[in-house]
């Protein structure tokens, strides 16, 4: 389980999160949701150790990570697997490399276990035949399966997902959200969703936090947010037409 | 002047990030290999271009300025090795170096901040500023002093082609001015500027890069600056070097 609280984070003079205590827990999809600007993608890079909290604290299964230090939190990160939202693939290396690289770094497997390990997770995402093929010449879709083959590479307790599926049609966002909630319940793992998509919400969020004006607004299940009578959260949930019209 | 002196302590905290001890020797060893090839052996075309045109400039240059009896012909090949080896190669070419090498290091680490590639390796526990600057400044300054020699000889040759084509100087007269009263410290002095800007070069533009914020336009602001800073620091180092070891 990580939990954050009370946790502060300001730019200037701009408070970008405000006092937000939250818990996400092991082997669900826990969503943040909220706007562009809501504090979201701050929120995660502070989860994950990339930007320091002003004030509160943060812990991994109990392990309080806000004050420490490079060297003490290597240990940590070694546990996290994250998909950025342009899935931040290295353009210099093909599919396999980017997939081999954590184990590379880390792994104390031999040649051959680190490739029955990436065809592994090349396979689970669905792409057995992209080893050889760079970056530049995937689509979007499938450098984000990339991106969360690198991802579950080396076995993570706790997964990160910033915007899963910016930039991508509908079809090929369910089949990444699918991918996600089908690998966070098989492998028993603390996911994190950032996400604007109400598609995502209703397909795969098992809890959901709902960011507004840097401020924890509203928590609850994707049942639960259809009926809610938060004004601020309704006008977010039905901003769409879609939306609005599956509801009447 | 406080932008300066910010900027410089920002400099000096990366490089404290940088000279630390790698996660996985046998990977860094790797990227200096492939850096040598990105850095240095990609670079000896154009190194090899200006440094046989500017020795054969230096020797019609001489030739037609040393036009006196007291003054023998062969101080045209004196003069071309002592230009080509004290000042030409190592600092002409670390300022090509600087333009060609160093937007190229910003650019590439300048990108890989916007699209997240450092904050991947971050995340995956990787000291981001040793993995991705370490293996270059390494690489350069172990590549370098190999182009600046090999331009030495290409610049000292393109002199005696120039001389010998138009009939400056004739060819043992050439030679006879190369080997002239050499003194082996003068490519000692060449060899330590060009290990020294090859560190500037390389650590500069890495920093301009890994401090990139924003997207396309700020990669190419970084990249320029990161060529101007580098050369402004060649020219100072250049002179700080001269006035330490020749004076």
């Amino acid at each position: 389980m990580i939990e954050a609280r009370h946790i502060s984070k300001r730019f200037g003079d701009q408070d970008v999160l405000k006092n937000i205590s939250l818990s996400f827990h092991q082997g669900k999809t826990n969503l943040i949701i909220g706007q562009s600007g809501s504090g979201k993608t701050v929120m995660m890079k502070c989860l994950v150790g990339l930007l320091p909290v002003d004030e509160g604290e943060i812990s991994f299964d109990g392990r309080i990570i806000s004050n420490l230090s490079f060297e003490e939190m290597k240990h940590i990160r070694q546990d996290i697997g994250m998909l950025f939202q342009g899935g931040a693939l290295f353009d210099s290396m093909t599919v396999l490399e980017n997939v081999m690289f954590p184990l590379n770094m880390f792994s104390t497997m031999n040649a051959k276990e680190k490739v029955e390990r990436v065809d592994f997770c090349l396979n689970r995402v669905n792409l057995p035949k992209a080893h050889k093929l760079f970056p530049s010449e995937i689509s979007g879709g499938m450098k984000k399966r990339v991106a969360i083959a690198r991802a579950i590479a080396m076995q993570p307790k706790y997964l990160f997902c910033d915007e899963p599926n910016s930039g991508l049609d509908p079809k090929t966002a369910n089949v990444i959200d699918k991918l996600i909630a089908e690998i966070t319940e098989e492998y028993d793992i603390t996911t994190i969703v950032n996400t604007h998509d109400m598609n995502s919400v209703l397909e795969i969020g098992d809890k959901i936090s709902f960011l507004f004006e840097g401020n924890l607004w509203w928590e609850g299940t994707r049942e639960e947010i259809l009926h809610t009578d938060n004004a601020e959260l309704n006008n977010f949930v039905y901003s769409t037409e879609l939306i609005r019209r599956l509801k009447s | 002047m406080f932008r300066l002196l910010h900027d410089i302590g920002r400099y000096l905290l990366l490089m404290r990030l940088v000279l630390t001890k790698p996660e996985k020797k046998r990977i860094y060893y790797h990227q200096v290999f492939l850096e040598m090839e990105k850095l240095g052996v990609d670079s000896l075309g154009i190194v090899a271009i200006i440094s046989v045109f500017m020795g054969a400039v230096v020797t019609i240059q001489t030739a037609f300025n040393i036009d006196g009896p007291l003054i023998p012909v062969y101080a045209v090949g004196f003069t071309v090795r002592q230009s080509v080896i004290l000042e030409f190669s190592p600092t002409i070419i670390g300022l090509i170096l600087a333009g060609k090498v160093g937007s190229g290091i910003a650019s590439e680490i300048g990108t890989m901040r916007v699209t997240e590639q450092i904050d991947a390796l971050e995340i995956m526990g990787i000291n981001s500023a040793a993995f991705l600057i370490l293996p270059k400044i390494v690489a350069a300054m172990v590549i370098n002093p190999i182009i600046i020699i090999i331009s030495m000889f290409l610049g000292i040759f393109g002199g005696w082609m120039a001389g010998v084509v138009t009939g400056l100087c004739s060819s043992p007269e050439y030679i006879y001015g190369v080997q002239f009263d050499f003194n082996p410290y003068d490519v000692v002095y060449a060899m330590v500027k060009t290990v020294v800007f090859a560190y500037l070069i390389t650590s500069i533009s890495g920093f301009h890069g890994y401090n990139t914020q924003g997207g396309a336009l700020e990669v190419g602001r970084a990249s320029t600056r990161a060529v101007v800073h580098s050369s402004i620091a060649i020219i100072l180092f250049n002179l700080i070097l001269t006035q330490l070891m020749l004076a």
